[in-house]
This record gives structure tokens, sequence and C-alpha cells, in this order.
């Protein structure tokens, strides 16, 4: 007898999030770009539906590129001067249809950049580039509590995808993705009970589960990727089990943590595997939406995804 | 665990008054507030005093579907009482209940069978409540294999051991929770298994606690579902809890709520 594939049906469906608005819905996006939809676990073809493949978003900072590997800086070239070259060179030369930009310039350590001069430079990005947005704050608490609400404001309509909201302080974020129309990412550290909270913390302001990202925090290959692994796995299964408070898409900043490796540091070629690798893994841990870095990791895994969603 | 709300039962003084006086806004009221409470199910029974259970019980179910498209859990001893309500669900249902007894047996599998109903079988017979472990199996084994040779699918039978009172039939109690385990060796798929909760603080004077340790206890032996009353919050709180620690849901700070929220 032929041995059986073992199918399993799950009852849960993971929610739908939209990034980005067309001008027939008010704003001025060339694509709605949709993640998560799913209904079985990744890959799991057999098993259900998989609406939408992973998204892969490059990742730009609003200043000139500081703190990045000499590979990046040799692959931008002079583009990296200019942040709103840098987002175009992404979308021109390298397909980029999803663009990640971190509010870098508005740190203390980066030039104390004040909301007002940082909502000026998203609407300027909003006109130089048509993808869809992530926005995302630069880690300084303080700041990123008032520059980021003003980003928020400045892309109104635009349904960008902005973070990130944390358990300590998520209440100016929401009410700002509230107001403005956007989608939010929930960060938690590492933490599937923190992250399941955040959720419930945040839907009870009114966001609605449909419009949140999780971001589970990730390590590279080598760095704590099997945590941040098998967190999302008993989360995502958690999910299709019924628990709609964990049944938000993972976001996952791939490129942050690949290239600050020591691996990455030593060797080129070595830092485009380890964002590769750190990047595969994900999808099949769960991952909807990659941050990504490099234009030839983005690449190879872009040509993983075809030959695994070849019908 | 699957909850399935008690409070739809003519034993109740509102809701014998609703049934005589055709009031719908009552039993609507008591269907919406136990589903808002987390009923999975509602059991509808007339209760013994109903002159005329044929009618009543149909009068019930139709008011509730008004309402919601929950499943119901038609609670009556008369197969025909059982075979009428039937006629008149839109929802998807649960017999409750058939006994060990080969005349009951015969009467209701196949009713379960034609309206592609789950099923509640009692290990009771005519020779009266078994008194103990190795009387319940026996039981339950007849009705397994009745079923299995009927073709009614194992997996959609729920076995209820009978809880006693905790006042009266103490030296049971250990043996009930037992069963409950043992139930889901009788067959492969195994019985679901399910109590009719309330019976066990019948008599007692601190009904809600002695109904939410034993239900605890009960989760805890693997029981699948139980008949209680659901907006009794601290029985809800205690059952969400005993879930989470038996890792059946993930925890947070705010798992009560999160479990309210699916």
């Amino acid at each position: 007898m032929d041995p059986q594939l073992v199918v399993d049906k799950w009852p849960g469906t993971i929610f739908t999030v939209a990034i980005g608005a067309k001008s027939n819905e008010g704003g001025s996006r060339n694509e709605e770009i949709k993640i998560g939809g799913q209904n079985c676990l990744p890959l799991m073809f057999k098993e259900g539906v998989i609406a939408h493949p992973p998204q892969i978003a490059f990742e730009i900072l609003d200043i000139p590129g500081v703190d990045l590997s000499e590979e990046l800086v040799k692959v931008y070239g002079a583009a990296l001067k200019d942040p709103l070259s840098w987002a175009q060179k992404c979308v021109q030369e390298f397909g980029a249809k999803l663009i990640s930009v971190k509010m870098q310039g508005s740190h203390p350590d980066f030039g104390n950049r004040s909301p007002l001069e940082s909502a000026k430079f998203i609407e300027l990005l909003l006109k130089k580039v048509n993808a869809p947005l992530i926005i995302t704050g630069s880690g300084d608490d303080a700041n990123d509590s008032l520059v980021i609400p003003a980003c928020s404001e400045a892309a109104k309509g635009e349904r960008c995808l902005i973070g990130s909201a944390v358990q300590d302080s998520y209440k100016t974020l929401v009410a700002s993705v509230l107001a403005d129309g956007h989608s939010l990412i929930a960060e938690s550290p590492i933490d599937i009970n923190i992250a399941k909270q955040l959720n419930i913390l945040i839907s009870d302001m009114g966001l609605g589960l449909e419009r949140i990202v999780i971001n589970p925090t990730i390590g590279a290959l080598g760095y704590g990727l099997e945590y941040a692994y098998s967190i999302m796995e008993r989360a995502r299964i958690a999910a299709l089990a019924g628990d709609k408070t964990l049944a938000c898409p993972f976001i996952c900043f791939v490129g942050q943590e690949a290239w600050k490796t020591k691996e990455a540091k030593v060797n080129p070629e070595q830092g485009i595997i380890w964002e590769t690798i750190t990047a595969t893994s994900l999808i099949q841990a769960g991952a909807d939406l990659l941050v990504m870095q490099h234009p030839r990791a983005v690449s190879k895994v872009s040509q993983f995804m075809e030959q695994l969603f070849k019908k | 665990m699957y909850v399935i709300g008690e409070l739809i039962n003519g034993m109740y003084s509102n809701i014998a008054l609703a049934l005589k006086e055709k009031n719908k806004a009552i039993i609507q009221k008591c269907a919406l507030d136990q589903i808002a409470s987390g009923a999975d199910a509602l059991d509808i029974s007339c209760g013994p005093a109903s002159k005329q259970p044929l009618v009543d019980l149909s009068w019930l179910i139709n008011t509730i579907q008004e309402v919601t498209d929950k499943p119901l859990c038609l609670d009556s001893g008369k197969p025909q009482v059982i075979a009428e309500g039937l006629k008149v669900c839109k929802n998807k249902t649960i017999i409750n209940s058939t006994t060990a007894d080969l005349d009951k047996l015969d009467a209701i599998v196949p009713l379960a069978k034609q309206y592609n109903s789950k099923l509640i079988g009692i290990t009771i017979s005519v020779k009266g409540i078994p008194q103990n472990k190795d009387q319940r199996l026996e039981l339950a084994a007849t009705i397994i294999s009745h079923c299995t040779e009927n073709g009614f699918p194992i997996e959609d039978l729920y076995l209820d051991p009978i809880v006693l009172p905790v006042n009266i039939a103490q030296a049971q109690m250990k043996d009930i929770l037992a069963t409950i385990q043992d139930f889901k060796l009788l067959a492969d798929p195994g019985p679901k298994t399910v109590l009719g909760l309330s019976n066990v603080s019948q008599g007692t004077n601190l009904r809600s606690l002695i109904n939410r340790t034993f239900l605890t206890m009960a989760v805890a032996n693997g029981l699948d579902s139980a008949i209680l009353d659901p907006t009794d919050k601290e029985l809800m709180d205690a059952l969400i809890t005993a879930e989470l620690i038996l890792n059946k849901n993930i925890y947070c700070d705010s798992y009560l709520e999160a479990y309210r929220k699916k």
C-alpha cells in the first residue's frame, strides 16, 4: 500500500492585513499588498489555503545610511547619501514592492530630528515612491512617541504599517493608527505571552486584530533564530486552533539582524547567505512579511519562494 | 471544553412561567445571556411539570432559533418528544439522551443518525443508577457497541457517567472522576465525555464552590463537555484556568478575557 499523507485541518484562519491604499481608496500607492489569510501551517498546501505568499520589504533609513555594513554601502553606492534616492533605487533597480523606513534620524545619537521634520520627510517619500510603506521608530522610546504619530498623520489615508507598539508604550501609537487609517506592528521580546497580552490591550482600544501585525522579534541564524522560530510556530498553531488573539501575520526584521552578525561583517558573501538563510528559515516558521536589506539576498529569497509556491 | 448552558429548563420557575405564558422574550434573553457568558450550545428542557412536552419543546426550539444558530441540546427522557423536537430544529443538535436500555437505544440511535445529531449516552439502565466504576463501564460498553453496530460515529457520542450529589454519594466521587478517563479506552477513536454538573451540589449549601471544584477535577481527568450554568462567572473562570493549566490555551496576563474573546 502506498503511504498515506496525514492531512490536518484547522478551525482557525490568520487575519488578512492590507498595506497600501490606492487612489480609489483615498491613497496614492500603486498597489495594495495583502499578507496573512492562511488557514494552515506554512507551506502545507494540501492542508488549507495559503491566500497570500510571504512578502519582502526593502529597509531604508530616513537619513543617509549610517551604521551599515561595508557591503550594503557598496551595493547602494551614492544613493545612500540621499534617503529618497535610496528608496527610489530599491524600487526602480531592485524591484521593491514595499519600502520599510526606519526613522533613525530622530534618535538622539543620529541628529534628534524633530517630529515636524520627520513628518516632512514622510511626505517627500510618499511623493518620491509609490510603493506601500512601513514606518518604524528609531528605538528611542521618548522620541518615537512624538515622531511616529507625526509620521502617521503625514501619511494619513495611505494605509501604512506603523510600528512599533510595545507593552509599556502602545496607547499613543494605537490612537494615531486608528485616527489615520493605518495598521500597527505589535512588538514583543521573543515572548508569546506578551505578544498575546499586547494584542488584547491593543484590541481593547478599538483597533481590530485584523489591523495588527506581530513582530515576534527575531535573532539571525546562530543568534537565537531557533527561539523566534519556536515562538512563531507555537503562536501560529494556537491561532490555527482557534485563538484569535494570536491570529495576526508576522513581520520579521531580517536584514537588521543578519547584517549585525560578525559572520556578515567579515565576509560580504557570507552576509548575503546569512540574510538569505535567516529569511528562508523564518518563512518556514510562518513569517508573512520579511524586511530585508541586501538586494541579492532578496533576490535569492524571492527565487526560493517562487520554487516553493510553484503550482 | 464544550459548554452546554443548562438554564433553559422548565424546572426553573422563570422558564416554567415563560412556557405557560408563551413569553418569548424571557426565553430568548436567557439563551443570549448564556451564549454571551460562553455557552457553545444550549440545553433545552420543558421540565417534568410540562403537561404537553411535544408542543412545549418545539415552541422553545423555535423561540430560541429566532435569536441564535448555536447547537441545541434536546433534553427529554421520551424518544417521542426528542423526535418531534428534531423535526423543527434548523440548528445543529445534540440529543440528551439515551440510557443503556435496549428499547431506548433502539428508539434514539436511529434518530441521531437520521438527523446527523450528536448523542449523549447516560450510563444508567432500568436496573438503576450504577454504584461503582465497573458498572458504569459496563453500561458505557453497551451503549458504544450498540452505536457501532448501528453505524453511529463514536466520536459524536458523549458518555455521561452520572454525577450524584456529593452529600448523598460521597464515596462514589473518585470513581466517577476515574470513569471519565476510562470511557476513552472503550473505543478507538474514543467517545467524548459529558457531565450534568449541577447535580453534584444538589441539596448542599455551597453549590457554586462545589460545582467549580468538581468541574476542575473532571477537566483534569479529561472531560470534554459539561452541562452547566455559564452565567456563574466564578465557575467559568475556574474552567478557563483549569484548561490554561492543562496547556490548552496560551497564557497571557488577561487570559480570562482572551478566552472570552474567542
